[in-house]
This record gives C-alpha cells, structure tokens and sequence, in this order.
C-alpha cells in the first residue's frame, strides 16, 4: 500500500517537470493584443501559459499539435450579464442565486452562489464562453444599488474568482424608477443618498462605529462595498436607457468622480459626444431597435456603429441569460449593420475583460496570459460556426455537455434498446 | 438537394382558383363571415429579379435564376425569362432570393412595443378554456414590431392568444402589410389556427395562481377532454340540424370554434415543449378525431420526431432557447434538423419580437447545427423551414410560402446568403407589391407610433 502510493506520487512528481505543450499551427490568430492578428501563426501553450505565438514558432518535439489550417484563433467570449453558474432553471427559483432581495443593496455578492460544475455554464462554455461577469438582478423592493458583481472563468475548480469586486450596479430609468417608488427622482434621490453616506462614512468610520452618526441610509457592510466606488477604483454600472438618463447619470459621475459603466444605453448614440467627453463605456445589446419601452423610444440597430464612429467604447451585452454564446451572433449583426468586425470582435472579447479585469490582463493571446482562447472552423461571429476547441485559464475543455449527450442519445430513433440504456 | 429547373411554363396557381385549392377550400366562403378580409393589394409593375441564386422553398434552387412577378403572383421562375415591356428589372448577381419569411408563432400586435399592461392583450387569463376569444380582436396594427419583421424578410405571421390556457382561442394569420386595421392586414382565406397548451403554464397560472383547476399536468388533460366532449355534442346537434334533424343548437362563441377544429376547417397549434405529453396530446387529438397541425416551441421533439412523422404533425421549434423552465431544460442545438431527418415537418419560429427578425440567421444556426452530426441538409432544403412548412402548418401552403407559379408573390431579395449573419432583406415583396426597400426610405413603413421620433427599427436607414 505504501510502496503503491511513493510510486503514484514519484509519477506525479515526473509528470509535472515534463511541461505539457499544446501547439496550434498555422491559424489565424487575433490576438486582440500586441500581437495584432497574424495569419498561418503558430501559437504554442506550455502548462497552460501562451509561451509564443509567431509565423517562424518551431513546434516543440513531443508537443499536442492542433492543426489550425483554415481555422481562426479568438480570445474567449466574455458574458458581460453572466447568470451562468447563478441559475440553472429560469423558473425554478431554487436554482437561481443572482437576485437581490428586498433587503439587499451593495454588498449582496452573485459569486457566493456559483457553481462551476453548472450544467447550463457547460453548454455555454463549449461554444466559447469562457469567462463573465456575474451580474445582480434587482429585486422589486430592493435598493436600486443591488450588488456587487465577479469576474469568474467557467473553466471549472475551485479557483474561478478570476476579480471578485469587479463593479457594483445600479439600475435606474423605469426599472430603478419603480423599485425606488415610482419616480425618477427618488431613485436617483437613493443613488445621491447611498453615495454620500458612503463619504461620510469613509470620512469618520470611528464615531460610526461607535453609534455617533446621524442615521445612514445603508447598513456596514453595504457602506463598505462602496469604498471602492468612491475611490474611483471600482466601476459603478448604471443600467439606463434614455438618453437624458444617461446625461444625468454622467453628471452625477462628475459630481462623485466615479468610473462609470452605462448598460443598456438604447439612446446613448443621441448623446454619443457627451459619453466620449466623459470616456464612459456603453455595453449595449446591438439588437435593441424596437420601441418596447417608452425609454428605448429612439432605437436603433446602429447605436454601436454611431457610438463607436463617436469615440465611444463598446462592449456587447445578451438579453438571453441562457445564451450567452449567442454573443458572436449579436457580434455579427452589429458588423452587418455597420461596424467594423475587428470592434465587433474586441466587444464581445478583450474590451469586456478589460473592463472588469482590474489589473489583470487575461485575455489577449499573447506570451504570459494564461490560454483563454477559441478556435473556430471558420468567422466566429457567423451563425454557422460553432467552437473546434475552447481553452479556459490554460486548459483545454472537453467538449461535451449534458446538451450534447442528450442528442446523441436521440440521435438514431431506431433502435431495440430503451434510450435509457445509452449514455 | 441539387439544382433542378422549374418549367417556364407560366401557370395560373390556384390562388385564382381557390375553391379547387384543397387546404383553404372550406374557408372560401369566409367573405360572409365576419371581420373578413379587407386586404387588396396595391397594383404594381411586373418585377424581373435575375441573375440571383434562388431558393425555390421546396427543396429546390436555381444557380443563376430568375423570377418573374405580376399582377401579385409569381409568374414563373427560371434560368433565363424575359421581363414583358413595362416590368422592373432588377439584376441580382450575387444575391440571393427566397419566398417569404412565414413565421407560425407570433404575438405582434397582441403583446405590442411599447410593452406596457395597457398593451397586454395576448392571454385571457380568467378561465382555462377560452375557445371563445379570437387573437385578432386583440391586434393593434400599430405595433412597430410588424415593420421590423419586414425588414427581416417576414411577409405572413400567425398571431395566436398566449398560453396561460389550456384552450387559448383563436389565431389569425395576417399579411404583414402595414394598415390602419387588423382586417386590412388578414390573410385573405387562411383558416383560423386554435391555440391549445400543455404543461407548465396553465397548471401555473391557474393551480398555483387562482387555487383552481389545472393545478397539474392531468388536470391539463381532464380540462382538454371536458371541452371536447362538450364541443362533440355541440357538432352533432349542429351537423343533425344541417341534415334537417332538430333545431339548430344556440349559438355559442366557444364551442363554435371548437366544432370548427372537429370540422378540420380550425387547424390546433399547441404548445407542448415535451416529448411525453406531446404523445399524450396526438392521443387526445385521435380520441376526439382532430388533427394538431403544428406542436409549438416542442423543445423535446427531437426525442418523438418519428411519433410526429408518422402522424404528419409539424414542429415549430427555436434553434437555441432552452433552460428558462424545466420543460425547456432538455434543449438541444440540433432540435430542428433532428426533427426534419425524420421527414416530419420542421419548422422555425420566434415567439419572438425580437427573433422574428432573424429567422433566417435561426434556420442557419439549426442547419449547421445538424451539419455537425453529419445530418447534412443545404440551404435550399433549410429554406423550407421558415417558409414552405410554416405555410403548411397555417393551411396556406396552396397559395404561398414558395417561389411557384401562380402562388402569391411574397419574395425576399437578399444581399447574400440568408444563411449568414451579415445577411440582410433589400427588397421585400408581398403580393408584388414593394412593401420594404432597405434602400429607399419612402418603401419603409413607420407606425404611427414612434412618428416623430428617431427610432428606426427594422434597420431602416
């Protein structure tokens, strides 16, 4: 038994000295980075890690080789309204853990809640997406701050908190409008409120302590979530449509010098200068264009092509939170709608990450990052395309779902056997 | 599917013969009904589009083809025709032509933009059975959403009641032309469709939500069984009353529609998203001698596909959405062509005011989906299921949803090919008439609705 276990640990040891090498040759890569975008390059990844990338990288000797001729290499899709991992089951409320409650406000974290054995998280991933941003819904009676959303990879273990304190939310417009009493001006009441509580709490956290404050609006550990937002070093997103609520969120964003997200943002081309002065980035849905609320009045589907023709930063986000893979397809829309399919590609990849990354460059394919990266048969933003090959945090996924096994199992309906019986 | 030509023959279709037409037969008399139909074209010019790559959406295609449109119908289709001296010719090398997009499962109108509840009128959410209500009573023509499915190549949607009921009411099948009534857009002689639904919803809304009957999947059952036989009663007094036996039964709004479904003159669209109780539904359906035209949303068909096959059922599936109930927890990508690799009738649809726009971006997410386990149908085949087979499942198929003479000229000039996302509608034409024209502004209808403002859905520029 002893000698059984020194041997299993002697070939432990020997394999990890021996780096496990992972060759992609001849592709085109988009690095989305300084590498630019190469054609017929080889990309080589060492125990995870891109080591080099180039049109003259040797394939190492006894290397994993991914034939890549034909194919396109992409850093991974990035979910910037991630559920995944936070709900299984739309309807069945016991498994879904990203809504905030009546009583919650800043400090209510999705992340808590993650699995990263989801089976939903599968589906997607094997179609590309490999990390998110892990967003509070609001609750009704909630605060219109409604939490604090993570960066994770769906790469699976136990280390999937790739930036736990990425950006904190808030919704405002008709839906903030509602939760804060039914007028525009008490949301934002509540928004001017909580921030300046979070000053005053910052300023003398003493005497807060100690009971000799007025009364805040927001309990400790809320206050304390929004630290980081007065600080200006986490972003605060601000879920917000028409355009003259866009213009009085980048007001108070002055006022407060914080680092601004707008979501949603159907009117933000109205106010595209405004939002370039102010260098805020609109993560938008390129397929909003209907009138279906009276904030989205003035939709369009070329918000991203004006926005960016503005200066403004775009990112892309989903209204499918069962979807999310369905990102390159929102990608190409915005493409055949007008805007170059470089951005379409970075909106959906490297601009979310590094949006909420913090300090830490994951996702461009370059030497040093960890692989996060996707290859594809053909343009990844066609409808026709789907992923050969997904690697998340360096390591290459399998690709199969509970999705795929499910259609297997029916693939061929003539057959003695009960479906039971094939798995 | 190879290429094959369509004789240049030019054939007056059965749209100038309605009552020979099989499938719309029955409702020919429907002038007399009433709120019929007041659609008419407007008159236009014959078209010539040649040179295009042309799904015929019945399987068939031409390389380089060419089709003729006048007097509203298509007049023939083939490789080389002749344009007569008045028409409009429109070279179409490199793009792509298709019939027009059919979408079996939409609520325009009845959950119109802006969603606000004064516009919730899709679900008459006060009794598990109401066969009595009739979608179209609900229509607001206004809706922009009808100008932006035209914008994406969609030229007849049915519009059906929500499924918070077991028994919905009526659907309507509308031309999507813009008007200032719903009778102005109704489909001239298209049958009505009823609006049945399985699980989750009725047992949900009623059980859970009113404390009443369904509050399970066999209350679903018992509930559709009970309006059955009430409907059989009602038949038989009405068809004894026709044979000079007895009085004619009291006019009852419900059991009419219903007795119009035992008639088959109603064709029965029900949502049913699992395998199990989509056999359960076809037991019902022979147990009260009806036929389910079309199963809805039917995420699990492709475990029953053959169970559909033989009884000649379509399905009206999405490419992608599953996971938001449990009964769409077992989705998967290749529902579509799994379902049609059978030869039963597959079928894209939206449910969708936003997917309607795309179904052709969704067919092409379906067709390479089935390419990837080697169930290898081309676009020419896949075209069928967002136009040739959403007709059928509608009762329509006679006189649209494909390029053949003498059907309705409802036609959809591509810049390329549908199926790819950078795709888009040029011209659409919906019995010849230029309805859309992403091109020119004055061939792209707005709703009264968002008039003055900057909005331009549909993707008009």
């Amino acid at each position: 038994m002893i000698k059984q276990t020194l041997m299993l640990a002697a070939t432990a040891a020997m394999l990890s000295t021996a780096a496990e090498v992972v060759v992609i040759r001849d592709a085109t890569i988009h690095s989305m980075g300084s590498s630019g975008t190469l054609e017929r390059a080889t990309l080589i990844i060492e125990d995870g890690e891109i080591t080099a990338i180039g049109t003259d990288v040797a394939v190492p000797a006894g290397a994993t080789v991914i034939e890549g001729a034909g194919k396109i290499v992409t850093p991974g899709i990035f979910d910037t309204a991630s559920n995944l991992g936070v709900r299984e089951v739309g309807a069945v409320d016991s498994t879904v853990d990203h809504r905030g409650s009546k009583t919650s406000g800043p400090s209510f974290k999705v992340v808590d809640g993650f699995n990263p054995r989801s089976p939903g998280m599968i589906a997607n991933r094997i179609e590309g997406v490999t990390r998110g941003f892990l967003i509070p819904s609001p609750d009704g009676e909630g605060h219109i701050i409604a939490g604090t959303g993570s960066v994770v990879h769906f790469g699976g273990g136990d280390d999937y908190i790739v930036n736990e304190d990425a950006a904190v939310i808030a919704y405002l417009g008709e839906n903030g409008s509602e939760m804060a009493g039914g007028a525009r001006g008490h949301a934002a009441l509540k928004l001017r409120e909580a921030l300046n509580d979070a000053e005053d709490y910052r300023d003398d956290r003493d005497s807060y302590d100690s009971g000799d404050t007025r009364e805040l609006s927001l309990g400790k550990t809320d206050l304390e979530a929004l630290q980081g937002v007065i600080r200006g070093n986490v972003p605060l997103i601000v879920v917000v449509d028409r355009a003259s609520d866009i213009e009085a969120v980048l007001k108070l964003g002055n006022e407060f010098a914080l680092e601004l997200i707008i979501y949603g943002g159907a009117e933000a081309w109205m106010v595209a200068d405004k939002i370039a002065d102010a260098d805020v980035t609109v993560v938008l849905n390129p397929l909003q264009n209907l009138p279906n609320r009276f904030e989205t009045l003035n939709s369009t589907f070329e918000n991203a092509v004006r926005l960016h023709n503005a200066g403004v930063t775009i990112a892309f986000v989903h209204s499918d939170s069962h979807n999310p893979r369905n990102l390159t397809q929102l990608a190409g829309n915005a493409v055949a709608n007008g805007l170059p399919w470089d951005v379409a590609l970075r909106a959906i990849t490297v601009t979310p990450a590094d949006l909420f990354g913090g300090s830490n460059d994951c996702c461009s394919i370059v030497p040093g990052n960890m692989a996060d990266l996707v290859v594809w048969p053909g343009d990844p933003l066609e409808v026709t395309t789907y992923a050969d090959h997904v690697f998340i945090d360096g390591e290459q996924i399998e690709m199969k779902s509970r999705q795929t096994l499910l259609r297997d199992r029916y693939l061929d309906l003539k057959d003695e056997l009960p479906f039971a019986y094939r798995k | 599917m190879t290429v094959s030509r369509i004789p240049r023959v030019l054939l007056l279709g059965c749209v100038l013969l309605l009552v020979a037409c099989g499938d719309t037969s029955k409702e020919a008399e429907q002038t007399d009904v009433p709120f019929a139909s007041t659609y008419k074209p407007a008159t236009s010019k014959p078209v010539l589009i040649k040179n295009a790559r042309v799904l015929i959406g019945n399987g068939e295609e031409l390389e380089n083809g060419s089709v003729l449109m006048a007097e509203g119908v298509i007049q023939a289709v083939g490789e080389k025709l002749r344009a007569p001296r008045d028409a409009i010719e429109i070279d179409a090398k490199g793009k792509w032509v298709t019939p027009g997009i059919i979408d079996t499962h939409s609520h325009l109108g009845v959950y119109p933009s802006p969603g606000v509840s004064a516009h919730s009128d899709g679900n008459e959410m006060t009794s598990p059975v109401t066969a009595e209500v009739w979608a179209e009573h609900s229509v607001w023509p206004q809706d922009p959403g009808f100008a932006a499915a035209l914008a994406g190549g969609v030229t007849s949607m049915q519009i059906l009641p929500g499924s918070a009921n077991l028994i919905g009411g009526r659907s309507v099948t509308l031309k999507n032309v813009p008007s200032r009534t719903m009778q102005g857009m109704k489909f001239p002689n298209a049958p009505y469709g009823l609006k049945m639904a399985c699980g989750e919803n009725p047992k949900r809304v009623y059980g859970e939500g009113k404390g009443r009957a369904p509050g399970t999947r066999m209350g679903n059952v018992a509930g559709y069984r009970d309006a059955w036989i009430d409907a059989k009663k009602y038949q038989k007094k009405l068809n004894a009353h026709k044979e000079g036996n007895g009085e004619a039964p009291d006019r009852d709004l419900s059991l009419e529609t219903l007795a119009g479904v035992l008639n088959g003159e109603i064709l029965v669209h029900n949502h049913c998203y699992r395998a199990d109780e989509m056999a359960i539904m076809l037991d019902v359906a022979d147990e009260f001698g009806y036929k389910v035209s079309s199963f809805h949303h039917a995420v699990e068909a492709y475990k029953i596909a053959d169970l559909l096959a033989e009884s000649g059922t379509c399905a009206s599936m999405w490419a992608d959405w599953g996971g938001f109930k449990m009964e769409a927890f077992d989705d998967v990508r290749e529902n579509i062509p799994m379902v049609a690799n059978t030869g039963a009738c597959a079928i894209v649809h939206s449910d969708s005011a936003v997917g309607i726009q795309r179904l052709n971006q969704e067919a092409a997410k379906a067709l390479a989906a089935g390419q990837r386990v080697g169930i290898n149908f081309d676009e020419a085949e896949a075209i069928r299921w967002i136009t040739l087979n959403p007709a059928k499942s509608l009762g329509v198929m006679s006189v649209t949803g494909s390029l053949e003479e003498g059907k309705m000229a409802d036609v959809v000039l591509w810049n390329t090919n549908p199926f790819s996302v950078y795709a888009l509608a040029e011209k659409v034409y919906i019995d010849g008439v230029l309805t859309y024209d992403r091109f020119n502004p004055a061939h792209q209808p707005v709703s009264d609705y968002v008039l003055g403002h900057r909005a331009e859905n549909g993707g008009a520029k």
